[in-house]
């Protein structure tokens, strides 16, 4: 097991200045390569968990070790996807996706040609010179997901990143993210809310329980992605029976 | 088009009918009239053409601006500078905030006397009440522009590998800089008060001595005309400047 692991939790606990205890006692390792969820009710510390996995924020007690080196700070081998996007409002599309390489130092040319490529993976052709606020959530964040291909990062961090995206966006994004993944060797830690956006990403769910948040159990939803169609999986059985199976898990916390 | 065209058109017909309803009343409260010190709209602007023709206005301007852009000059580079410092540095903001707040609700004129008092009657103090007036609102501006960069935009900036530096350059300054050209549009404004004040108050010079001049022999429509000019200056002044900014940052863009 932790041969193949790329991200190692060692007893990580989180009390934060006002005394409130957000997460005791975590212990997990993340495979390599393989998209792993961490789902769990709300307030359980899992945007807190994934913060400290990227280095923003620090541990109160034990450490992360990544590709076997304990975590200082953010890393070139990790890349972040916020909730709120965090794109620059006075930057265009193209300078937004190239940004991470821009504060990296790669020479212009190089970056936006970088970033051309992605704009058309991602699906915003036509839209390189336009502003955030000219674009919807669901291209926003794409742009946050290009930005954080472009930096070419073995480990992909995404905070909620659907979650402020309307329920049809939703489902077409998950599908072209896993279109997206399919051919790149990443290693995803998923945050999210929705059970069925669990079962339908996972190669593995990471079920923690309520605050203090700590591992409560491991799914693996046994689901085919390579050969069958966005609409078979969800009437996969197994993706059904991981979807009752996480909600048994969570149903006992709210 | 032909439709903004015309709402166009439609604006720019209200607002010579509002300019011709408030120079109506001016003219017709001169007549009336309310004081005989009060000159209507007509003799005034006669009185302006006048001090334009005979060179007296220009001159009066060319020693007014001296002060006003001298003070705002040194208040954008130290006010704004010192903002910009305070919002980043902890232990800066620490110690000088409370100063600034209670300066931007002082009536800063009325310590005008004072810096005559200690700089006398020449240039310097007129720099000073300018600086005086303006440098509050430029350092408050710049200061809360720069504390208002949102969180997750630092965040991320480290996220990718940002530098304490480049999150300064790349995310907070730009981030700012609306907030802080509102401060120095502002800031002027304050200055033009600043600087009439100081004309009135330490020296007669300028406008300052137009105003007093022509008070004191009883040239009431000179000295409207002088007062008009002032307004007129400041106003178009402020104005341009707030177009610009809006040209410059987009509310879309400036994210502020």
């Amino acid at each position: 097991m932790s041969a193949d692991a790329i991200v190692e939790l060692k007893g990580i606990g989180k009390t934060y200045e006002t005394g409130v205890e957000a997460l005791r006692e975590v212990n997990h390792s993340f495979p390599a390569g393989k998209l792993s969820t961490l789902l769990g009710p709300s307030g359980c510390g899992k945007t807190t968990l994934l913060k400290i996995i990227g280095g923003l924020i620090p541990a109160t007690t034990g450490e992360v070790l990544v590709e076997g080196k304990r975590v200082e700070g953010p890393g070139a081998e990790r890349a972040f996807v916020f909730q709120d996007f965090a794109l620059l409002p006075w930057a265009t599309v193209l300078r937004n996706i190239a940004f991470g390489l821009e504060l990296r130092g790669v020479p212009k040319e190089e970056r936006f040609e970088i970033a051309r490529k992605l704009i058309g993976e991602v699906g915003l052709v036509g839209f390189e010179s336009s502003y955030p606020h000219q674009l919807s959530g669901g291209m926003r964040q794409r742009v946050g997901l290009a930005r954080a291909l472009a930096v070419d990062a073995n480990i992909i961090l995404m905070d909620e990143p659907f979650s402020s995206v309307d329920e049809q966006t939703r489902r077409k994004f998950q599908e072209e993210l896993l279109d997206l993944l399919r051919h790149r060797q990443k290693t995803v830690i998923f945050v999210t809310h929705s059970i069925e956006e669990a079962a339908y990403l996972s190669d593995r769910i990471v079920l923690l329980s309520a605050r203090p948040g700590t591992v409560s159990q491991i799914i693996q939803p046994n689901v085919d992605r390579s050969s069958e169609s966005p609409d078979e999986i969800r009437r996969d059985k197994n993706y059904l029976d991981a979807v009752d199976q996480i909600w048994q898990v969570l149903k006992k916390y709210l | 088009m032909s439709n903004s065209h015309r709402t166009g058109d439609r604006r720019i017909l209200w607002l010579l009918l509002s300019f011709l309803f408030a120079f109506g009343l001016w003219e017709a409260a001169g007549r009336w009239p309310i004081s005989v010190a009060f000159s209507p709209f007509s003799q005034t602007f006669l009185a302006m053409v006048r001090m334009v023709a005979n060179g007296s206005l220009l001159k009066a301007y060319a020693s007014t601006v001296q002060p006003l852009i001298i003070g705002f000059i040194i208040c954008g580079i130290v006010g704004g500078g010192f903002g910009i410092w305070m919002g980043l540095s902890r232990t800066t903001e620490w110690f000088s905030l409370p100063f600034f707040i209670i300066l931007q609700a002082a009536p800063m004129a009325a310590v005008i006397p004072l810096v005559t008092y200690i700089y006398g009657i020449g240039l310097t103090s007129k720099v000073l009440a300018v600086a005086v007036l303006a440098a509050p609102v430029i350092v408050m501006n710049s200061y809360k522009g720069i504390r208002n960069t949102p969180p997750s935009l630092i965040q991320m900036c480290r996220a990718f590998l940002g530098t304490r530096t480049q999150v300064v350059v790349k995310i907070i300054l730009p981030h700012a800089a609306a907030m802080i050209f509102t401060g120095l549009r502002l800031g002027l404004a304050m200055g033009f008060i600043g600087v009439v004040i100081a004309e009135l108050l330490i020296t007669p010079t300028g406008i300052g001595d137009l105003i007093s001049y022509h008070s004191s022999v009883a040239d009431f429509p000179e000295m409207f005309a002088a007062v008009a000019s002032i307004v007129l200056i400041a106003a178009v002044t402020i104005h341009g400047l707030e177009r610009l900014e809006r040209r410059l940052f987009p509310p879309e863009v400036r994210g502020s």
